[in-house]
């Protein structure tokens, strides 16, 4: 990563105002969205929207053709480039041969996304941005940090500073106050202004409607007082059919600021009359810059059915951490580190790729259905493609891909008889990495290895086999927590087998975009945990889990090894998370514990990969109280701990922060004890509070259940 | 429908009424006009666009009466403190209020206005988008507005705050003499 680039993320984290007003906002957020969308099944709705917008997506150039035909019929006209320069050039000849010296604007990210206004200004025309956040940022000289919100990050004195300046007078930092400042001084420019240009929030192609989504009224002063109108909209934004404007109404206010609706939404279907009874000159302009290309790409077609509503922004652990700003880019957050690789360049996105954790909560959100985790892991690849993995990697993984040597110094560092914080090379190793970070001890490598421990326990002959696949964090550094699911298995009848030839599950490769070396350990291991023909392969790692049961087949097919899938396939089948098959266990009478005694409370940490990708978050929970703990939820008990695998090695000033939240949020509960199902939560959640020196105990949920079995 | 219509209308800022006959309405009207200091000078005028309300009604009186007016510019408008028009539909489920403004009149006076009052025929209460997406339609209007509350904005520090760029306060008249379609 770029220093500057750490620079810029060290100044957010530490920006006081930026991180308060974010994290009230995002906190806030969660709850009225889900109030917003009481009654309302989601599910069904996104899939609409979905739908909808990918069939657009199959086929643009047919689709605008569509709209363009409509729309002229209606008088307007219609411009269609690839270009982004010749948007810019287009409207500066209609300004110039209409004679237009002022424009007004309603807030368009199409036109962040080309530079308009420097352009207009730079030839002689006044533009003035209408929406409040937009002129924020146009009187600072920034750009938007949040596509929704866009000076999200100024407060009010800044603001206050910046209007002063505008009227030149001294105001004080009234919100009311500063927002009648606004409205007067924008009046004058609306009545004056011989141009508008706005965005278009939809373009319906059978009508050759746009929809226009605002909650100011300035979008109904700028299409109805200047005689022309240009809307620059992007070609993302088509849809086949009026029909599918209701859904996205439905979502898009919703989604982006947990309205029902905004306070205003304009249809408009061709240019109608201005004022004085003349004709209104109405300009629709079809941008492409890129998206064709992308609709073409079978792994980001999916990133034309954002609706752009900022959600995901708003539900990510990091953006309410740094802020827009850190992005460098016009488009923010996740789906802005998506486009900015497209709309920008591939290189750009190097840095701020690194930003996603993985977490998966934008996915949950998102009315478009975008996985947007998955097309930043995408570019991560590619990155790698292009540029190689860098020396360190290299290595790294090429011991990775050799289970012997990786294994072998596994151990070399227990038998150093030293927390992981000393060695040079292996300290680089996925998960068991690098120098103490802030606010976070390592585990030490367990002296005994689970591999080691295995063969020594007594196992009861059973009917019923499952093979155990521990992964790394659980064989080297918390064996407990394998003994404890081979007593929990084997007290339901079920011999577990652990073949010693089981390494590393990729994903520490996978999520650095090293996909030959994911690709290899999914087939080495493929290979070893089917051969047991065993009923079950059970881990107590949700990431691995996912890995097992969801990466290892896409992963393979992703570098032409086909003639895997269908072991894959058998694999992801026979896989299953523990705490979903104890309960299942349980409710089949197979699996008891002891008379309920009062064990006090406990508070249950949801890991991302198990809540969001195995869907788990009931199972462990009930498991905990059927064994006669009283839960007490925390706060945002799924937001992400900020482990992340190596994440919290690279990115120590993002994932501390996280990390103290979460403790917090568990400490506010008042119980003594947490529990959660990964290993590697265990390590960053025991690691904080050993730090803080606090007495909260951090268990793997395995452990706790496995202390109330019947004798 | 009504009950869940003011409900989310008055949960984002609307000020509700409702009232049997034309001639109620109209009486609620010029006293509310009259105690918010409507007067016959910029800044305190009054415009009212076509409407179906005022069809049939006698309106030299209301003619006489100082600083109301119904020619309506965009001069008048941008002057004016009050602006009244009539929407055609109103949506329970979100609150909003719907009308085909292709004539721009219908536009300036419940955007410039600092206050919009808007009649509504009773009748013509929707549970929501689907029902009105039957009846609402591209080809024949230009202009489809939707307008739900007062003009909003929280781009200052997340507070949300009433009245930017169009009217701050939001008034809907409902009455039941214009009938509907359920009337």
């Amino acid at each position: 990563m770029k220093k500057e680039f750490k620079a810029a993320i060290n100044r957010a984290v530490n920006d006081a105002n930026l991180t308060g007003a974010l994290g009230k906002f995002s906190e806030a957020y969660k709850v009225n969205r889900t109030k917003a969308y009481e009654g309302i099944d989601f599910e069904a709705l996104r899939s609409r929207i979905a739908e909808a917008k990918s069939a657009a997506a199959c086929h643009l150039d047919e689709v605008a053709d569509v709209f363009q035909k409509k729309a002229e019929a209606l008088g307007a006209k219609v411009y269609r480039t690839r270009d982004p320069q010749e948007v810019k050039e287009y409207i500066l000849r209609v300004a110039r041969e209409r004679g237009v010296k002022s424009v007004v604007k309603s807030k368009s990210m199409a036109t962040e996304e080309i530079h308009l206004n420097p352009f207009l200004e730079k030839n002689g025309i006044k533009v003035a941005e209408t929406d409040l956040g937009e002129w924020i940022i146009q009187l600072a000289g920034t750009t938007p940090s949040h596509m929704v919100m866009p000076a999200i990050h100024m407060t009010k004195e800044e603001v206050a500073e910046l209007f002063s300046k505008e009227i030149d007078e001294r105001l004080t930092t009234d919100i009311p106050r500063l927002v009648k400042v606004a409205r007067n001084e924008l009046r004058p420019r609306f009545l004056e202004a011989d141009m508008g240009i706005t965005g278009g929030n939809i373009a319906v192609a059978e009508t050759g409607s746009i929809v226009l989504v605002t909650n100011e009224g300035n979008a109904r002063l700028v299409t109805t007082l200047p005689e022309i109108h240009i809307a620059l909209i992007g070609v993302e934004k088509l849809v086949e059919k009026f029909e599918s404007v209701a859904p996205i109404l439905d979502a898009l206010p919703r989604s982006a600021t947990a309205q029902l609706l905004t306070s205003y939404v304009s249809i408009i279907t061709g240019p109608g009359l201005n004022d004085d009874g003349s004709q209104k000159e109405l300009h629709i302009i079809l941008m492409d810059n890129r998206r064709t290309e992308m609709a073409a790409d079978p792994k980001f077609k999916q990133a034309l059915q954002c609706i752009r509503c900022g959600s995901c922004l708003n539900v990510c652990p990091i953006f309410r951490l740094v802020g827009g700003h850190v992005f460098g880019a016009v488009y923010t957050g996740g789906i802005g580190t998506i486009l900015t690789a497209w709309f920008d360049e591939l290189q750009k996105s190097e840095d701020i790729q690194g930003l996603c954790i993985q977490c998966g909560n934008c996915k949950e959100v998102c009315p478009g259905k975008l996985d947007i985790p998955e097309m930043i892991m995408e570019i991560r690849r590619r990155l790698v493609q292009n540029k190689g993995q860098s020396l360190v990697q290299k290595a790294i993984f090429g011991v990775v891909n050799n289970r012997k040597l990786f294994h072998g110094m596994l151990r070399a560092a227990s038998v150093a008889g030293k927390p992981f914080t000393s060695g040079k090379f292996i300290r680089h190793l996925p998960l068991f990495l690098s120098e103490l970070t802030n606010g976070r001890s390592l585990p030490a490598i367990a002296a005994e290895p689970f591999r080691d421990l295995f063969p020594k326990i007594k196992q009861p002959k059973c009917q019923e086999k499952a093979v155990f696949y521990a992964g790394c964090l659980i064989d080297f550094a918390y064996p407990e927590t394998g003994v404890a699911l081979v007593k929990l298995l084997n007290k339901a009848g079920i011999e577990v087998a652990f073949p010693q030839e089981q390494t590393c599950c990729g994903a520490p490769a996978l999520y650095n975009g090293a996909y030959e070396v994911a690709a290899q350990n999914a087939q080495d291991n493929i290979a070893v945990l089917l051969q047991q023909g065993a009923t079950y392969v059970v881990s107590a790692c949700p990431t691995c889990t996912v890995a097992l049961a969801h990466e290892f087949g896409k992963t393979l097919e992703s570098v032409g090894r086909g003639e895997w899938l269908d072991r894959a396939r058998e694999l992801s089948a026979k896989t299953v998370d523990l705490s979903t098959l104890l309960k299942r266990l349980v409710d089949e009478g197979r699996l008891s514990f002891r008379e309920k005694e009062d064990l006090g409370k406990i508070t249950y940490h949801d890991s991302c990969h198990l809540k969001r990708t195995l869907k788990v978050a009931e199972q462990p929970r009930e498991l905990l109280a059927k064994a006669g703990y009283e839960l007490a939820e925390m706060h945002e008990c799924d937001m992400c701990c900020g482990m992340g695998g190596s994440y919290s090695m690279k990115l120590p000033e993002i994932s501390a922060p996280i990390l103290k939240s979460k403790q917090q949020n568990i400490k506010d509960t008042g119980a003594p004890l947490v529990a959660m199902d990964c290993p590697g939560c265990v390590l960053q959640i025991r690691g904080g509070f050993d730090q803080d020196g606090s007495s909260v105990r951090v268990k793997h949920t395995a452990e706790l259940l496995a202390e109330r079995l019947r004798d | 429908m009504f009950e869940q219509f003011k409900a989310k209308a008055t949960g984002v800022g609307a000020e509700l009424h409702r009232f049997p006959t034309r001639s109620d309405a109209l009486d609620f009207i010029l006293q509310f006009l009259e105690r918010e200091g409507m007067a016959d000078a910029p800044g305190s005028r009054a415009v009212w666009a076509k409407s179906p309300f005022l069809e049939g009604l006698e309106r030299r009186d209301l003619r006489e009466i100082p600083g109301l007016s119904f020619e309506v510019s965009r001069q008048s408008a941008a002057q004016a403190k009050f602006g009244i028009s009539q929407m055609e539909w109103a949506l329970a489920d979100t609150g909003s209020l719907v009308q085909d403004q292709s004539e721009v009149e219908q536009r300036l006076v419940s955007s410039l206005t600092g206050i919009h009052i808007a009649l509504v025929p009773s009748g013509n209460i929707l549970d929501g988008k689907s029902a009105l997406f039957s009846r609402i339609n591209p080809h024949t209007s230009s202009y489809i507005a939707f307008i739900t509350g007062p003009s909003r904005t929280a781009d200052i520090e997340r507070v949300l705050t009433i009245g930017v760029h169009g009217p701050d306060r939001l008034l809907i008249v409902f009455v039941d003499e214009l009938g509907g379609e359920t009337a």
